[in-house]
């Protein structure tokens, strides 16, 4: 039982150790890019910003999900 | 970090955290934790309604994550969530007329505040009381049906018999709800359940799934466990509606949201997995303490006068 939790808690730590290597790429490469992009559409295309908003954050969300998914299984976790 | 749509300097290891925390309380009670978001934002000097507008933006993120988890693991009654949904957004826009109308009068922080510390001690002393006598009914029973050789039911509540009486309301028209168990109810019990708690989100800010789980509980009679997938699948359209609405308006800085969402992402999955080991009414008594920090931020703002 000790050592289950154990093994799940250094899976769990793992999983964090790559999702951030993974978050951190994210924020440079992505969200750098779009910053400009989004801030020129904020102050002249409020509702086509408003639309893409709501789209990237969905995106966002289902990518994440999978990539969270995908790790836990590929570290052995149990997500299900 | 610098965010230039909001104009805001603020650390992204901060908003992962934050929305890590916050992720995990939405996986886990189907609330959109606005009470902790909002102030948290606030707290790093961004402005309030960038606070409130972002802060729905990453909802709609950490919602879409918790309700496709719930929903994998059978916790999400579509049918209810999209009658639900209809009825919070109406609400919602009440609610945001009721903060216009207070704004004219010139007192919305002070009636604002005190109805949210009312609202917030309710919700939390009404679920300790309840799911604490449920607890002690269900070790009664345990034990009477060891002897038996009978199980107690896992998800009851102490205020079943009211909610059976609401159920017995013949209001046209009638519906069913195979997946949460529900034979018949009113569709405008459905809508008035979910218009109070919207009133209550446009009213007081961010998705009200304090209001709302528990409300679905016990007035509705969802199963705890439906209650909260539900609620988070609901929460998804009715924050999208939210999110646009204040995009529109200027109030949404995404590129926080989504810095925030990555924290939110993985504290998500690990609360609504957390949800399947703990019965109902724990869940419900764990519940407690959340409403609690969020009357502790307005007395705390009221009293110091620091807006947080």
């Amino acid at each position: 039982m000790k050592s289950e939790t154990t093994k799940t808690l250094g899976a769990f730590a793992l999983e964090l150790v790559i999702y951030g290597i993974l978050v951190t790429g994210y924020f440079f490469l992505v969200l750098h890019l779009l910053g400009g992009w989004l801030y020129e559409l904020e102050v002249h295309h409020r509702y086509t910003y408003a639309g893409v908003a709501i789209l990237l954050i969905i995106g966002q969300a289902v990518v994440l999900e999978s990539v969270t998914t995908f790790l836990l299984r590929l570290i052995g976790g149990r997500s299900e | 970090m610098f965010f230039p749509i909001s104009g805001a300097h603020i650390s992204p290891i901060y908003l992962v955290i934050v929305g890590f925390l916050i992720g995990i309380l939405g996986g886990f009670f189907g609330v959109g934790g606005s009470f902790i978001a909002g102030p948290a934002l606030r707290l790093v000097g961004l402005d309030w309604n960038f606070a409130v507008g972002t802060d729905l933006a990453h909802i709609v993120g950490k919602s879409v994550v918790a309700a496709k988890r719930h929903r994998a693991l059978g916790n999400v009654d579509l049918r209810l969530g999209s009658i639900m949904a209809i009825g919070t957004i109406a609400g919602a826009e009440t609610g945001a007329q009721l903060i216009q109308m207070l704004k004219r009068a010139g007192n919305v922080n002070q009636v604002v505040s005190i109805v949210a510390i009312v609202v917030y001690l309710s919700i939390s002393a009404f679920m300790l009381w309840e799911s604490r006598k449920t607890l002690r009914s269900q070790k009664r029973q345990l034990s009477k049906a060891k002897v038996k050789g009978l199980t107690a039911k896992k998800d009851e509540s102490a205020f079943g018999h009211v909610t059976r009486a609401i159920q017995r309301l013949k209001i046209w028209p009638m519906i069913s709800l195979p997946t949460s168990g529900v034979k018949a109810i009113s569709l405008w019990m459905i809508l008035l359940v979910a218009f109070v708690g919207g009133v209550f989100g446009g009213f007081l800010g961010g998705g009200a799934g304090y209001i709302r789980m528990p409300s679905m509980v016990y007035v509705l009679g969802i199963p705890t466990h439906l209650a909260v997938g539900t609620d988070l699948f609901e929460i998804v359209i009715s924050a999208s509606y939210g999110t646009f609405s204040h995009a529109v308006k200027g109030n949404v800085d995404i590129l926080i949201a989504l810095v925030m969402h990555t924290g939110a992402a993985i504290g998500a999955q690990i609360g609504a997995i957390s949800t399947q080991y703990f019965a109902g009414p724990k869940i419900r008594l764990a519940f407690v303490p959340l409403p609690l920090i969020g009357a502790g931020i307005v007395i705390y703002t009221l009293v110091s006068g620091h807006k947080l």
